[in-house]
């Protein structure tokens, strides 16, 4: 019983997943933390999912500069008085 | 200062300390910036502008007001450019200004500043998955077990117009620190030391609102493949 309770629960891993992609758990707390994920279905679909997610954030286009806006900076950029 | 041996400005940055913050890249862009070269600047503002706006909604608490902070960061890099000793990277001392710029604003609004949601963001719970979808804490076989298990993603489900959509309108609905965050960070590809910097946070801190941000966008992109699934 006592094993039971050292063992993380899915609800507990999922607030993990941020610090084990970014490397940030300690040593034991990785472990566990592969253990967990070695035996859970769940929890594998889960990392899983966050790291798609991750990968389909970094193929969105990134905000474009409007129009307007560029010409005004560039404008402010002219005007500046260079050494 | 005054008795230092007369040195181009570039040599000063590449002497002046911490030495290893100055990139030559970022010598190289400086340079260029002080001698006037539009194009520089033009690819500046193209690369960091959005982030700006971004970071100063943080700050302030319209769209229209972030855009107008941003601009007038770039006038202070212009201001600032033959001052800046390169003691932080060039993108850090801009978005520094930015800040600065961004809580006098919002001082001079009479905003109250967001000091919690950046600086302590850990001190309001909020699950990265809601508690109805795990077993009880106190269940006699399976405590905090998934209760309904999340469902593997068929393998093309995120390349669609339509879902990359809709992670950007999850990117959207988030709190503006939490948006910042996953925009610099997984959007524009920033490593976390470039991220706590331009935020001024705490390496605990960027990652508490990174997970936030990202846990949100992947139950967006779950609750929207279910919907298209049934």
């Amino acid at each position: 019983m006592n094993e039971q309770v050292e063992q993380l629960s899915c609800r507990e891993l999922v607030e993990l997943v941020t610090d084990y992609l970014e490397g940030a758990l300690s040593d034991e707390e990785h472990a566990r933390f592969e253990e967990h994920i070695a035996g859970c279905g769940g929890c594998k679909v889960y990392l899983e999912q966050i790291r798609r997610t991750v990968q389909a954030l970094g193929h969105l286009p990134e905000d474009a500069l409007t129009a307007d806006a560029e010409r005004d900076l560039l404008e402010a950029f002219r005007g500046w008085p260079s050494a | 200062m005054a008795f230092m041996p007369r040195l181009s400005r570039v040599q000063l940055l590449r002497y002046s300390r911490p030495v290893a913050h100055v990139e030559a890249a970022d010598a190289q862009l400086l340079d260029a910036l002080r001698s006037g070269d539009e194009k520089t600047f033009a690819g500046l503002v193209r690369e960091y502008h959005p982030s700006l706006v971004r970071v100063a909604r943080i700050y302030v608490s319209t769209q229209s007001t972030a855009e107008e902070v941003a601009q007038e960061t770039w006038l202070g890099v212009l201001k600032g450019l033959e001052r800046f000793e390169g003691r932080s990277s060039l993108r850090t001392w801009i978005f520094s200004i930015l800040t600065n710029i961004a809580k006098t604003r919002a001082t001079r609004d009479g905003r109250t500043l967001p000091f919690s949601a950046l600086q302590d963001p850990a001190r309001v719970p909020e699950a990265a998955v809601a508690a109805d979808r795990f077993l009880d804490p106190e269940h006699p076989r399976w405590p905090g077990h998934w209760a309904i298990k999340p469902e593997p993603w068929p393998d093309d489900a995120l390349v669609t117009a339509e879902s990359r959509a809709l992670i950007a309108e999850a990117i959207e609905a988030l709190p503006a620190s939490q948006r910042a965050v996953i925009s610099l960070r997984d959007v524009e590809g920033w490593d976390s030391d470039e991220v706590c910097n331009a935020l001024d946070i705490s390496e605990t801190n960027q990652r508490v609102l990174l997970h936030r941000a990202r846990s949100k966008v992947r139950g967006a992109l779950e609750a929207y493949l279910q919907e298209s699934s049934e």
